[in-house]
């Protein structure tokens, strides 16, 4: 499974509302916990070694 | 005059003098520097094997301290080999489930032999020196059999210089010094090895900064026999992380992890164990300290582990740390890999070069366990903020969404190396099950009558599932032994399972340390010659 770094989210506006409503109110430790949270959750849905590692390089901009 | 450094908790082969120390220099095949847990088992496997061993050590028997508490399956498998597996299982706590805690919150659990069809529990957990104890009296029993095997009590190796074909020892003893040659010398002197500093070799790694406070007390408790692990624990300066465990005789070891800086000589006070202890056990527990230490540790290990004439095995070669068992239990896998292979050359039915398949191999494992516990501490010891934001995030899912449990790591514990593309290792043209694939150890199995690995005794072994092997009981005048197994041996399975998969039959040729040579659907007589001479390390 490549990683896909085309458009792929429905309605990006909405989605990114919501991700920035998740962190309304927390504290900056908050927030960063539910990063990590977050990343880990979805992470967990690819699962496939390959595509988290190029994610993990893609955001790394190396 | 020889230094004690220690007391001891048995007094297991005090000093004798012998006649050797007043007359010329004499050689000994095999001298095993050191008689801890490793040295001994080294002893007993080659002096089994009818190969002379000379054991060494500065003192007169087992020192005090709980220290390795966790010996694992594999170890018991071979100290079943040795003979002294059912006094370890005796006396031993017998545990398979592991719990894993966050501050109140039981986050996760685990079951590390969740099948049945071994003879072996996961893990006991007993004191080294009764581990080290059922181990000499092992070899007193081999003595009395006529296995040539000396332990010397209070003979501390001073000097030793290697020479072409033998290497020399200075040793001191209560009457004064002697030498000895040996034509081979295992250090099993542990982690601060004076062998390794007297040879001038390295021993480089990584340090964990961190201080880890063991109390081991006495109380009756009814906790269940399993291991329990918190992260950030709930009781009053417990530490980062706190682990509870069982072992015999009403003991329970409590460990705390207390960061870096602090002040050994105050933590280590009764009454500043006893608070930390009362607030994990309440108030109004009773118990009486037994042991306490403070020990900080270091993953590293030797570039090499054979020198020449000289090899080096336990703590000596690699050093972990605690989490995950994989120290003694490594060091028990040292011994018996390196007790078959020096046996066969010493005999002559193998070239010296098998003895570098012994740090091949070896330092593979060591690094496989290197890997696992510098995890295993990575994550009990954060060393950023955001790797402790990431593994408190892997705690809290962890509680509600299963996903994030393997992802808790509180020591991933020990089982044996596979030896996977070692150059030792044959063909592998079964399409059989991976868990005992080339370069495995055999994995156990019930049978009709008893269990599997007790039938396989040592030695190079055929094995055959419901097949037809080749009629071939020596190869270059190493035995081989035969053990044939049809449906009616195995009532449960369980052979079927773990040997077969889906091949209707298959051969596998086992070594004496019963890992995985070479396994085949159908085998000819060459094929199994040709098996047995690689695994001998011999070319062609």
């Amino acid at each position: 499974m490549a990683l896909n770094l085309a458009p792929n989210i429905t309605d990006p506006d909405g989605f990114y509302d919501e991700l920035l409503a998740v962190h309304q109110d927390l504290t900056k430790e908050q927030s960063d916990a539910l990063n990590a949270r977050l990343i880990l959750i979805l992470a967990n849905h690819i699962g496939d070694r390959d595509t988290l590692r190029d994610a993990l390089a893609a955001a790394k901009r190396a | 005059m020889v230094d004690v450094r220690y007391d001891l908790a048995f007094k297991l082969y005090p000093y004798a003098p012998v006649p050797a120390q007043s007359q010329p220099t004499q050689r000994h095949t095999v001298v095993i520097v050191g008689g801890g847990p490793i040295g001994m088992a080294t002893a007993l496997d080659l002096g089994r094997k009818g190969t002379p061993v000379l054991v060494l050590d500065d003192h007169e028997g087992v020192g005090q301290g709980s220290r390795a508490i966790c010996f694992a399956k594999r170890t018991l498998e071979i100290a079943d080999r040795l003979g002294a597996g059912q006094r370890m299982r005796d006396k031993g706590v017998v545990w398979n489930v592991g719990k894993v805690f966050h501050g109140e919150d039981r986050v996760f659990e685990f079951n590390l032999q969740p099948e049945d069809g071994h003879k072996n529990p996961a893990f006991i957990n007993l004191q080294q020196p009764y581990f080290e104890k059922f181990l000499v009296e092992e070899i007193r029993a081999a003595q009395a059999d006529g296995a040539p095997i000396e332990i010397r009590g209070r003979n501390a190796v001073t000097g030793m210089s290697a020479v072409d074909d033998h290497v020399v020892l200075d040793i001191d003893t209560p009457d004064g010094p002697y030498q000895i040659e040996a034509d081979w010398l295992i250090a099993c002197d542990g982690a601060r090895s004076p062998i390794r500093d007297m040879m001038g070799l390295s021993f480089d790694g990584r340090v964990f900064e961190d201080n880890f406070l063991i109390a081991d007390v006495k109380m009756t408790a009814d906790f269940p026999t399993e291991r329990w692990f918190w992260f950030e624990p709930p009781f009053k300066d417990a530490g980062q992380s706190a682990l509870l465990h069982k072992q015999p005789d009403d003991i329970w070891r409590i460990d705390f992890q207390l960061g870096w800086d602090i002040d050994r000589a105050k933590e280590l006070k009764p009454e500043n164990v006893r608070a930390r202890v009362d607030a994990m056990l309440g108030e109004d527990a009773e118990y009486e300290l037994e042991w306490t230490s403070i020990y900080t540790f270091q993953c590293r290990r030797m570039d090499n582990f054979r020198h020449g004439r000289v090899m080096f095995a336990g703590d000596s070669a690699h050093q972990v740390s605690p989490f995950g068992a994989r120290g003694a239990n490594s060091g028990v896998q040292d011994a018996e890999n390196l007790a078959w292979k020096l046996d066969m050359v010493v005999r002559g039915l193998a070239p010296e070069t098998l003895l570098d398949s012994y740090s091949v191999e070896r330092s593979y494992a060591a690094d496989e366990n290197i890997l696992n516990s510098t995890r295993a501490t990575d994550f009990l010891t954060p060393k950023s903020e955001i790797s402790k934001i990431f593994r408190n995030a892997v705690l809290e899912l962890a509680s509600d969404h299963a996903f994030a449990r393997p992802l808790v790591n509180s020591g991933r514990l020990s089982v044996p190396c596979v030896y996977d593309g070692q150059p030792l290792n044959g063909l592998d043209t079964l399409d059989g099950p991976s868990r005992t694939r080339v370069g495995a150890s055999c994995v156990d199995a019930q049978l009709a009558q008893g269990y599997l690995l007790d039938r396989i005794a040592g030695v190079f072994t055929l094995l055959s599932i419901g097949a037809d092997a080749p009629d071939i009981d020596e190869v270059d005048g190493v035995a081989l032994q035969h053990v044939v197994l049809s449906d009616a041996d195995d009532p449960h399975g369980m052979v079927r399972e773990r040997y077969l998969g889906r091949a209707p039959r298959a051969v596998y040729l086992l070594r004496p340390d019963q890992h995985v040579v070479a396994r085949w659907a159908v085998a000819t007589g060459d094929d199994i010659r040709a098996a047995l001479r690689g695994a001998l390390g011999k070319k062609g």
